[in-house]
């Protein structure tokens, strides 16, 4: 029953949340430069007015441009359904659901790509190749990350990976963990397409990986890739969130709070990123990359080591 | 009762045999040859799976023996738990790929190859499946040559072209390589248990069963195809028609695997470098192989080394389940050789789909080039679809049936995390990331396949001759594209058949449930879960789109009016990067334009990627043993009396020296 009730919650908070998360990082970095900044809901506004309108569609797409739309968002969802958000469980959680979490995301990417090619634009292409690039490089990171986490609590489970028995793990094994939590920091960055990768504000040609990747994409279309864009940065966010505070006070609404505070903080933390680092040079890109695998392949060592 | 099943499965390996004698001895410029062939061998393919099912009810019986006169020489055949894994795919795959080839490999097309093709299709049938179920060596090494020789006809079909017979005797060197080795498998096999018979090893530790693994590994792995043994297969592969690709790649090289699980399942006890060994070569082999696929231009060529790539998660499964043999962890030997037997099915489903794919691709447009095609999915449409399950399913994706066998694969290594000492078991985990960029390779070079052959605008010419296939061709997709969903949807429908082979090679029945170990369940669930809410937001935005109401335009290519179909990004373009970033172990070809003067000319950039093991290692050093044996040549004369002379010449030879 209790379960059932977290998982409505849990599901609520999915679908409703992510947007604002927009709207916090935009504020902090409005507030970097001495800005106003758009409200905190802007996100909320852009997508009512997209699903609102009519589309216009390249002519050399087929049915696997909406399709690869309609895919990126619901497999958004299912990885948000698998990990743990404000309590240690989920919806969909089973020995094993961590591989899962990382392949799902795959398939989005996977129809994200086919959309992106489907309309034939050479820019398309373009930010569907860097995709996927760095995808192969991010990848590898996320799993040394899991490495370290089974290890420590010898499960399977993003919900039990993630819950509260880490909290103890930070006096043990802290220099490990911080390794994983800077690396899933950069891959987050990455797999969300923010700066140093990639800057969501230069709009559109110049930027270089997911905003070129939907250059045709309109109307409800654009809206939902909005949407599960935002999403999927929620849901980086709270792996993170709950690796650094995996607290379990006893008091849900505590433990939410203290949730969404975390989610607050990640949120600021890109903020303040995007507001004193430039984009990278797409060539060094890799390198940032294979140097947070490195740091985390030095978390597996060291508790193997331990 | 007994050896019913035995009997069946003989039967069905001697008329497979046989049945492409109907369509030699008949017209060869009629199809009616071929038609009958196809018939004996889905006959015959048919009358093995009765077999198989009966194993599955009645149990495994006597093995059936034949005695010969010569001492010590017997022959004998049944099935167990690791043949009946092995049996299945051959028979679905070569059943499909006959009927493919109905269409795709007319006879009256093809007045030179055609009977040809049907008959050593039968015979790689045959051979194949009596390798499967001979339980001692001899009977094995002859399945494996009927199965060797057979195939290297049908890598020649097209043997007017230069390439297609470069390709053929490649392929054939190889496979006599591979044979040479298993004659020392077996020769030792003897030495240890005074018998060919497969029976567990006597003398688990010593010198000779060393030997007798390494040169399994070497033997086997050159026909399955493991990273710096595999010079002959993108050649083949590539050259043969789709239909043998099919077979090739979906079963023909699983049995290098097949030879590899059953060997080693003789073991009694294996050392833990033997499993990191094997790892460690699967990681390479896994990585290596994706990485080359992703540098071809050519699309049978691309599909050859994504081959490689599975033969590497594979052989990674059975690191793993070695791994759990030397350290007594049932669980890794049940996840991992799960894995392997899964990875199997897996691929020979999904590899033989993508091939039949391509080759109504290459059928209909007739190029292999894939920069030349482009928006073939309007052309083709059930082509396109077919393409698009299998392109998913290799890539290890849910819901469908390679992430099931790559599930089973990282679970176990997650599980070797558990362990404390030694330091270096449980850094086998770090297999898992490895598997993790495999699959992520596998997601970037599929993309491009897909993208670049299906989607966009028609690039040149070949594109707009694309049409689709007839049923003998789309049908077979058709059935293997179910298969592919149904175990990606229901993988616990199967567990059981995996139970009794993983079973089988552990050699006991252990008190672990592969269902239990797996969440095979909570796969089905998430998988139906990804679906509906996939068709929900594809509902929705079909609602919004029509309600909103959507009009075509132009492709928004910034502002540029007149996008031509050159302008698209290629293939080769979406793989630089990546190519880039693997440089040092691809060393990729480059030929840069020169620009010179104020207003350069036309210029052109030239970039492939030929396969650095065979043209930079196994070449130079072929040259250089063919100048030092050029002076024996003399001994070479041609002249039979002078061969006998020399053979009496050693024997006496041989006389005197004892």
């Amino acid at each position: 029953m209790i379960h059932l009730l977290v998982s409505l919650i849990q599901v609520l908070v999915l679908l409703l949340v992510p947007p604002l998360l927009l709207g916090c990082i935009n504020k902090t970095k409005a507030w970097c430069a001495g800005r106003r900044g758009p409200p905190l809901c802007q996100a909320y506004y852009d997508l009512a007015k997209l699903m609102r309108k009519g589309a216009v569609l390249s002519q050399t797409t087929t049915w696997v441009f909406p399709f690869g739309i309609s895919v990126g968002l619901a497999t958004a969802i299912v990885a948000g359904l698998i990990i743990p958000l404000g309590q240690p469980m989920a919806p969909l959680s089973f020995a094993g659901d961590l591989v899962l979490f990382a392949y799902v995301l795959a398939v989005g990417r996977f129809f994200t790509m086919a959309a992106a090619l489907d309309t034939g634009s050479a820019f398309e292409g373009m930010g569907a190749a860097r995709e996927a690039t760095y995808a192969c490089l991010a990848e590898p990171v996320l799993f040394l990350g899991l490495l370290v986490l089974v290890k420590l609590t010898g499960s399977l489970s993003m919900a039990e990976l993630l819950g509260g028995s880490l909290i103890g793990e930070w006096s043990v094994a802290g220099a490990a963990m911080l390794l994983v939590l800077v690396s899933w920091f950069i891959v987050l960055l990455v797999e969300n397409c923010r700066i140093p990768f990639d800057d969501p504000n230069t709009h559109l040609e110049l930027t270089m990986i997911h905003e070129v990747m939907v250059l045709d994409h309109s109307g409800p279309a654009f809206g939902m890739v909005l949407y599960g864009a935002s999403i999927k940065l929620f849901v980086f966010a709270a792996l993170v969130v709950r690796l650094t505070i995996p607290l379990e006070t006893g008091f849900v609404l505590l433990d939410w709070g203290l949730f969404f505070l975390g989610l607050l903080l990640v949120a600021i933390c890109i903020g303040v990123v995007e507001s004193v680092m430039a984009r990278l040079r797409l060539i060094a890109i890799p390198n940032l990359l294979v140097g947070a695998g490195v740091l985390s392949a030095f978390g597996v060592v060291l508790v193997l080591a331990h | 009762m007994t050896t019913h099943c035995s009997l069946w499965v003989l039967a069905s390996a001697l008329v497979a045999m046989a049945s492409g004698i109907p369509s030699v001895l008949m017209s060869r410029s009629r199809n009616v040859g071929q038609l009958l062939s196809c018939l004996l061998l889905l006959a015959a393919n048919l009358s093995g799976v009765l077999a198989v099912c009966q194993w599955w009810v009645a149990g495994p019986g006597n093995p059936l023996v034949w005695s010969s006169p010569l001492p010590g020489i017997h022959f004998s055949l049944s099935i167990d738990g690791i043949t009946a894994v092995f049996l299945l795919p051959i028979f679905m795959v070569t059943s499909l790929a006959s009927i493919y080839g109905l269409q795709y490999w007319r006879q009256s097309e093809h007045l030179e190859s055609g009977q040809r093709v049907s008959f050593f299709l039968g015979l790689m049938t045959g051979g194949m499946t009596l390798l499967v179920v001979a339980q001692d060596g001899l009977l094995f090494l002859t399945g494996w040559e009927l199965m060797a020789v057979a195939s290297m006809f049908l890598v020649g079909a097209e043997d007017d072209l230069a390439e297609t017979r470069r390709a053929a005797w490649l392929y054939m060197g190889a496979s006599h390589f591979a044979t040479l080795c298993l004659f020392g498998v077996f020769g030792l096999l003897y030495a240890i248990n005074g018998s060919f018979d497969f029976e567990p090893l006597k003398m688990g530790h010593s010198t000779m069963a060393n030997w007798l693994a390494l040169l399994a590994l070497v033997g086997f792995g050159t026909k399955a195809g493991i990273m710096p043994l595999h010079v002959w297969l993108p050649g083949a592969h590539a050259q043969s028609p789709s239909h043998v690709s099919s077979v090739m790649s979906g079963v023909l090289i699983k049995m290098g695997i097949y030879g590899l699980v059953r060997v080693s399942g003789l073991f009694p006890e294996v050392p833990v470098t033997w499993g990191l060994l094997v790892l460690l070569l699967g990681c390479t082999s896994g990585v290596l192989g994706v990485v080359f696929a992703l540098s071809q231009h050519y699309i049978k060529r691309l599909l050859a080394y994504h081959s490689i790539e599975n033969i590497g998660i594979i052989v990674m499964g059975l690191g793993l389940a070695l791994l759990g043999r030397a350290q007594h962890h049932e669980a890794w030997v049940m996840l991992g050789m799960a894995g392997v037997m899964l990875h199997v099915w897996n691929h020979a489903l999904f590899k033989s789909l993508l091939f039949f794919a391509a080759g109504s691709v290459v059928h209909a447009t007739r190029t292999r080039e894939i920069d030349q095609l482009g928006g073939l999915l309007a052309k083709m449409p059930a082509t396109a679809f077919f393409f698009l399950i299998g392109a998913v399913a290799i890539c290890g994706l849910p819901p469908l049936n390679g992430f099931v066998s790559e599930l089973f694969i990282y679970l176990g290594l997650f599980h070797t995390l558990a362990v404390e000492r030694p330091v270096s078991v449980a850094g086998a985990a770090f297999a898992a990331p490895v598997l993790a960029m495999i699959g992520a390779l596998a997601v970037a070079c599929f993309v491009k396949v897909f993208g670049t052959v299906f989607l966009g605008a028609g690039r040149e010419l070949p594109a707009s001759r694309g049409h689709e296939a007839g049923l003998p061709m789309t049908g077979p997709m058709g059935v293997l594209a179910g298969f592919c969903a149904l175990i990606g949807l229901a993988p616990w429908a199967v567990a059981p058949l995996l139970q009794r082979g993983v079973e089988a090679w552990a050699g006991e029945p252990t008190s672990l449930k592969l269902q239990e170990l797996a969440p095979l369940r909570w796969v089905s669930i998430a998988a139906v879960v990804l679906l509906i809410l996939i068709t929900g937001v594809a509902a929705l935005l079909q609602w919004r789109l029509r309600v909103g109401g959507s009009q075509r335009s132009l492709t928004w290519d910034c502002g540029y009016a007149a996008p031509s179909a050159r302008m698209q990004y290629t293939s080769s373009s979406f793989a630089q990067m990546l190519v880039g970033l693997f440089r040092w172990a691809l060393w990729p070809v480059e030929q840069l334009p020169r620009v010179r003067g104020l207003f350069p000319s036309q210029a052109q950039f030239l970039s492939h990627v030929p396969d650095p093991v065979l043209e930079r290692v196994l070449w130079p050093v072929v040259r250089a043993l063919y100048r030092i044996f050029y002076v024996f040549r003399y001994l070479q004369q041609g002249n039979i009396q002078a061969y006998l002379l020399y053979m009496l010449a050693i024997l006496v030879l041989l006389l005197v020296w004892h």
